[in-house]
């Protein structure tokens, strides 16, 4: 039988732990709002942005050079994968998720003969991938959105992969994220930055009636200048949206794990102060029995 | 045809502004111009300065922007600024400060890249004094 100082040592331990645990979903959740604001108030913009860029190359003519950021080097050979994580554990599924699309995604890539590169956003990302992929991960990016994502951030990355692109060190770059959707729900998300995926003329509903079929944009200065502009732009903002969608889906995995952690632990302690309370109980029994046994025998 | 149009300014933190208006006057790369309903397609750089909301007959709302870019399709306008403000809440002591520190930050730049970063900060608070002028 357990020995009673055993258990309340047991108890009080898991007490703390379910103290540290609430904790941490306090501060995820407080940090969850913001980041949530944060995140649904710049996706308007992401996605202005990547519609006008869209109508933009859709009135490029065929077989004119157009700009690395927006083509791409015309190959599909070199793939370069941004892996999104967190830098932290203890959220839930959060990075395994990810981890578990982008090693899909690779393996599929690799497959079809294509060389890979990774390129890890967090830490976790890294540590996950680097048993199967370890020859493959070219950097890690750490320490980013402290104590949230910030523009910079997003415009560093993206400078990054500009100048890859300008190398031509990669012919296709994607970006693999967890999008935001509610707190304790996050959708895994992969975005190809470049080439730039442009929307085919009715593919997305309600565009149609936007232009009209022969929608020919005329362009101040001229087309090269806002595609100078536009381009670098859009990848920093769609690289920053994915760092905020990202940040807030790990703060609101984050605060669902401790959730069900307290609960948990409250379980635990129900579960051990019963033991314990019993095994008192039965020791009590034990010592009451031994007195009257005694005393009969006098 | 519509006799309004949709305009719409996005900033990277929020939609600033949605609204109908009967015509959106707005600070381009390569001059101002006013945008009615049933305007031709157009995509062009905005640079710093005011768009001007006209409506019933009158300027309703100046909103400076710090530069971006402008859609025109048939149905809407859409700007995308790299930083929005109404005029109205524009702060001159803060923008001198801001103005203050692009000029140090310019004099103080070492590579091309931060220098050409300081000098569209100037021009950027520049606009926004002759905004509250």
């Amino acid at each position: 039988m357990a020995n009673l100082k055993d258990l309340r040592t047991r108890i009080n331990s898991v007490k703390s732990t379910q103290k540290i645990t609430a904790a941490m979903k306090m501060v995820a959740a407080s940090k969850l709002r913001r980041a949530q604001e944060q995140c649904e108030a710049a996706r308007p913009y992401a996605e202005r942005m990547e519609r006008m860029l869209s109508s933009l190359a859709a009135g490029i003519p065929e077989g004119q050079e157009a700009p690395k950021l927006l083509a791409g080097t015309g190959r599909d050979e070199v793939h370069l994968v941004a892996v999104t994580t967190s830098d932290r554990g203890l959220c839930g599924s959060f990075n395994t998720q990810i981890v578990r699309g982008a090693r899909e995604l690779i393996r599929g890539l690799r497959k079809d003969g294509k060389t890979v590169k990774i390129l890890c956003i967090g830490r976790k990302g890294r540590d996950q991938l680097k048993t199967e992929f370890g020859s493959l991960i070219i950097d890690t990016i750490e320490d980013l959105s402290r104590p949230r994502p910030s523009y910079g951030e997003g415009l560093g990355i993206a400078e990054r992969f500009a100048a890859m692109a300008g190398d031509e060190d990669f012919d296709v770059c994607t970006i693999i994220y967890n999008r935001f959707k509610s707190a304790i729900s996050q959708e895994l998300t992969v975005q190809q930055l470049i080439p730039f995926p442009v929307l085919q003329a009715g593919a997305e509903p309600g565009r149609e009636e936007d232009t009209g079929p022969s929608a020919i944009y005329e362009f101040e200065p001229d087309e090269e200048g806002i595609l100078d502009e536009l381009l670098p732009r859009n990848l920093a903002v769609q690289v920053f949206r994915a760092l905020l969608e990202s940040f807030a889906s790990e703060q609101g995995a984050r605060m669902a794990a401790m959730d069900s952690a307290t609960r948990n632990a409250g379980e635990m302690i129900d579960k051990l102060t019963l033991n314990y309370n019993r095994t008192r109980q039965a020791k009590i029994t034990t010592e009451m029995i031994e007195i009257v046994s005694g005393a009969e025998a006098l | 045809m519509p006799d309004k149009v949709e305009f719409e300014l996005v900033a990277p933190e929020a939609l600033v502004f949605s609204a109908a208006a009967d015509m959106v006057v707005v600070p381009g790369a390569e001059g101002d111009f006013g945008v009615l309903a049933g305007h031709a397609p157009l995509i062009t750089l905005v640079r710093p300065g005011v768009i001007d909301v006209h409506d019933e007959g009158g300027v309703t709302m100046r909103i400076f922007v710090a530069g971006g870019f402008a859609e025109v399709t048939q149905a809407r306008l859409t700007v995308l600024a790299e930083e929005a403000a109404p005029v109205d809440a524009l702060d001159r002591g803060a923008i001198e400060a801001r103005l203050d520190r692009a000029e140090k930050e310019a004099g103080a730049a070492e590579t091309e890249k931060e220098k050409a970063a300081a000098e569209k900060e100037i021009g950027v608070a520049r606009a926004m004094l002759g905004a509250i002028e």
